[in-house]
C-alpha cells in the first residue's frame, strides 16, 4: 500500500546546523497493515510521517502509494490518499469554522473544489450520525466554532475528519501525546476501532511503548533516520516492553560507548 | 456659540457623508475578506483602488457605458490581486511586502492609463451612474440609494461564493493553513484567488468614488488601507456582538465605513485641520487595534487570578 523507498532528507544542509533527518529510508507496508512506529527524539519518526505527506520535498528516493508514485506530488494532491492527524490537536481543524464545515471540507478532501454548495442537507444528518458514534455529545452542536471544543475533542473531530473518506493510509502523528492520560486512552481506543472497522493502512507514531505493543499488528524502532527493527505478526504480540528497551540500548548504546571513547 | 453655529451645517453634509461612507464601504469589505478571512495584511489596495478610478473614467471617456466601464474596473482590480497573489505564492515574498511591490507598481501603472495624474468627468457629459451633484435627490440615482443597491448585491455574491465548496476552502486557507492542506486544498491557489476577489472589489470602489467626485486622481487610494481597517474595526466594535451571521459582518464594515465618514465630517465641522486627518485615521486605527491586544495582556490576567484564587481557597 505504502511504500518507501531510499528516501533521505537533510535539513539546513552546508550550515552548522545541517541535521540529516531520514537517511536511505526504505519501507513497505502491506494493504491493513497497522503500523506503530517508536525511536527516540529526532531518529525521524515525524520526519518520515511528513515525506510522505509530502510537507516538503524529500532529497532522494521515491514514495508509492498504492503503486502510484507520488513523490512529486504536492501536499494538497496527496491528501486525496492520505488522512492525518497531527500531536498537537489545533493543527488538524479550522478553529473559526463550524464543526459541520470542517467535516464538510474533509468530506471533499481529494475531489474538485466548484461552486457548488459547500455543505448540503443530507450531509448534516450524516454527520450528525457520524458525530454520535464518537459519543461526545457533539452531534448537538454541529453549527458550535471549532475553537471552542477541548483538545481531546478537537483530536476525535479530526480522527474522524481524516477517517471519514477512507483514506488509503492514515498517518497518526502521536496524536495523543498532548492529551490528558484518560482522553489520550478514549481517543487511541478511538483510533484503534476506527482502524479496525475500515481496516485502513495506518502509521501511528507513539513515545508509549506499552501503546507500541498493544496496538496494531507490526512495530518498527527508528534511529538516525532509518529502520532499525522492524517485528510484525506472532513475535510481535510477545514482545516486552523490556524488550524494546534492550533493542534500543543495542541502537543506540554503541553510539554511546563511542561518544565516550572519544572524550576520554 | 462659534462652534453651535458650525454644528448647524453638519445635517446639510450628512449625505455626503454617507454617500462617501457607502462607497469606501465596498473597499472595506475587499479589505475584510484579506484581513479577517485570508489572515493577510494586503496592502495592494493603496493602488488598486486608483487603478479602479482610473480604469473606469478612461473608459468612460472612451464613450464606453458605465457598467461595462466598472465591469472593466472590476477586471483590473482582479489583475492586481492576482499579481500580488503570485508574488506572495509563486515567488515567495511575504504578503506584506509583496503587497508593497505592487502598490508601487501600480503608480507608474496608474499614470500611464490616465495619460497625466488625474483626469475629470464631466455628469453633464457623460452618463455616469452616481454624482455627488445627485446626492440631496430623492430619486434612484441618489449615489447613497444607487451604492446602497450595488453594496447589497456584492454582499449576496459574496455570500453565496464563501458558502460553497472553492469559497469554504479559501475560508479554511485563511484559518489554519496546514489543516487546509491535509484536507487536499490548494492553499496557494486559494490565497492568489482570496487576494483577486478583495482587489476586484477595491477597484470597484475606485471606480464608484471616481464617479462620485468627477474625477480619478493618481493618489485617490493613498492611505486607503487604513480607511479599510478603520471600517472593519469600528463595524466589529459596534456590531460585532449582534451580527454574527456572515453577510452580517459584511453589512457591519459598510456601516463601519459610513460612520467613520460621519465622525471624519463631525471633526472637520468642528474646524479640525483638514491637513491632520491622515494622522487622526492613523493614530485611531492604531489604537483599536491595539485594544484586543491590551485586552489580553492586561486585562484578562486579574480574572484568571481570580479562579485560581478561588479553587485554592
Amino acid at each position: 500500500m505504502l511504500e518507501i523507498q531510499n528516501v533521505s532528507k537533510t535539513f539546513n544542509a552546508g550550515t552548522v546546523n545541517q541535521k540529516t533527518a531520514l537517511n536511505g529510508l526504505n519501507l513497505k507496508l502491506n494493504e491493513g497493515d497497522f503500523v506503530t512506529v517508536i525511536g527516540g527524539n529526532g531518529a525521524g519518526k515525524s520526519t518520515m510521517l511528513n515525506a510522505v505527506a509530502g510537507v516538503w520535498p524529500v532529497d532522494e528516493g521515491k514514495i508509492l502509494i498504492d503503486g502510484i508514485d507520488v513523490t512529486k506530488l504536492s501536499e494538497h494532491q496527496r491528501a486525496a490518499y492520505i488522512g492525518r492527524v497531527f500531536q498537537d490537536p489545533m493543527t488538524g481543524t479550522a478553529a473559526t469554522m463550524q464543526i459541520e464545515e470542517n467535516l464538510a471540507l474533509a468530506a471533499r478532501r481529494g475531489k474538485r473544489r466548484g461552486l457548488r454548495i459547500g455543505i448540503t442537507k443530507a450531509e448534516r444528518e450524516r454527520y450528525r450520525e457520524l458525530l454520535k458514534s464518537l459519543d461526545l455529545g457533539l452531534e448537538d452542536r454541529l453549527t458550535a466554532r471549532v475553537g471552542l471544543l477541548s483538545g481531546g475533542q478537537r483530536q476525535a473531530l479530526t480522527l474522524l475528519m481524516a477517517t471519514m473518506n477512507k483514506p488509503k493510509l492514515l498517518l497518526l502523528d502521536e496524536h495523543t501525546a498532548a492529551l490528558d492520560p484518560k482522553t489520550a486512552l478514549k481517543v487511541l481506543t478511538l483510533s484503534a476501532k476506527i482502524v479496525e472497522e475500515n481496516h485502513l493502512t495506518t502509521m501511528m507514531i507513539t513515545h508509549n511503548m506499552k501503546d507500541a505493543i498493544k496496538y496494531g499488528n507490526r512495530l518498527i524502532m527508528m534511529y538516525e533516520g532509518h529502520i532499525i527493527y522492524d517485528v510484525s505478526g506472532e513475535e510481535k504480540k510477545k514482545l516486552q516492553v523490556s524488550d524494546l528497551l534492550a533493542k534500543f540500548q543495542i541502537a543506540s548504546g554503541g553510539e554511546f560507548a563511542n561518544d565516550r571513547m572519544i572524550l576520554s | 456659540m462659534e462652534l453651535l453655529a458650525r454644528l448647524a451645517n453638519l445635517p446639510g453634509a450628512l449625505p455626503g457623508a454617507c454617500a462617501q461612507g457607502l462607497i469606501w464601504g465596498i473597499m472595506a469589505i475587499g479589505v475584510y475578506l484579506t484581513y479577517r478571512i485570508l489572515d493577510v495584511a494586503d496592502l495592494t489596495v493603496d493602488g488598486s483602488f486608483g487603478t479602479g478610478g482610473a480604469v473606469c473614467v478612461m473608459c468612460l471617456l472612451s464613450g464606453m457605458n458605465v457598467w461595462a466601464a466598472l465591469f472593466i474596473a472590476l477586471l483590473a482590480g482582479l489583475a492586481t490581486g492576482l499579481v500580488t497573489g503570485l508574488l506572495h505564492t509563486f515567488m515567495g515574498i511575504p504578503a506584506i511586502l509583496a503587497g508593497i511591490l505592487t502598490q508601487l507598481a501600480l503608480y507608474s501603472i496608474n499614470l500611464k492609463i490616465m495619460g497625466k495624474a488625474n483626469q475629470s468627468i464631466n455628469v453633464d457629459k457623460y452618463d455616469l451612474l452616481i454624482s455627488l451633484r445627485w446626492v440631496k435627490e430623492f430619486a434612484l440615482h441618489n449615489p447613497i440609494i444607487m451604492v446602497i443597491i450595488v453594496t447589497a448585491v456584492l454582499i449576496g455574491v459574496l455570500y453565496w461564493f464563501f458558502g460553497t465548496e472553492l469559497g469554504c476552502g479559501i475560508r479554511a486557507t485563511g484559518s489554519n493553513p496546514a489543516m487546509s492542506r491535509a484536507q487536499g486544498i490548494n492553499t496557494n491557489l486559494n490565497v492568489v484567488l482570496g487576494l483577486a476577489v478583495s482587489n476586484g472589489l477595491v477597484a470597484l470602489s475606485g471606480a464608484l468614488l471616481s464617479q462620485y467626485q468627477g474625477f480619478s486622481d493618481v493618489s485617490m487610494g493613498r492611505g486607503a488601507i487604513v480607511i479599510g481597517l478603520a471600517a472593519v474595526i469600528i463595524g466589529e466594535a459596534v456590531f460585532g456582538r449582534i451580527f454574527q451571521n456572515f453577510a452580517l459582518k459584511l453589512v457591519s464594515v459598510s456601516l463601519g465605513a459610513i460612520i467613520y465618514y460621519i465622525v471624519i465630517q463631525l471633526v472637520l465641522t468642528l474646524g479640525f485641520d483638514a491637513n491632520l486627518l491622515k494622522l487622526l485615521s492613523a493614530s485611531v486605527v492604531a489604537v483599536f487595534l491595539a485594544v484586543p491586544y491590551w485586552k489580553g495582556k492586561y486585562f484578562a490576567k486579574p480574572t484568571a487570578k481570580k479562579k485560581e484564587g478561588a479553587k485554592n481557597a
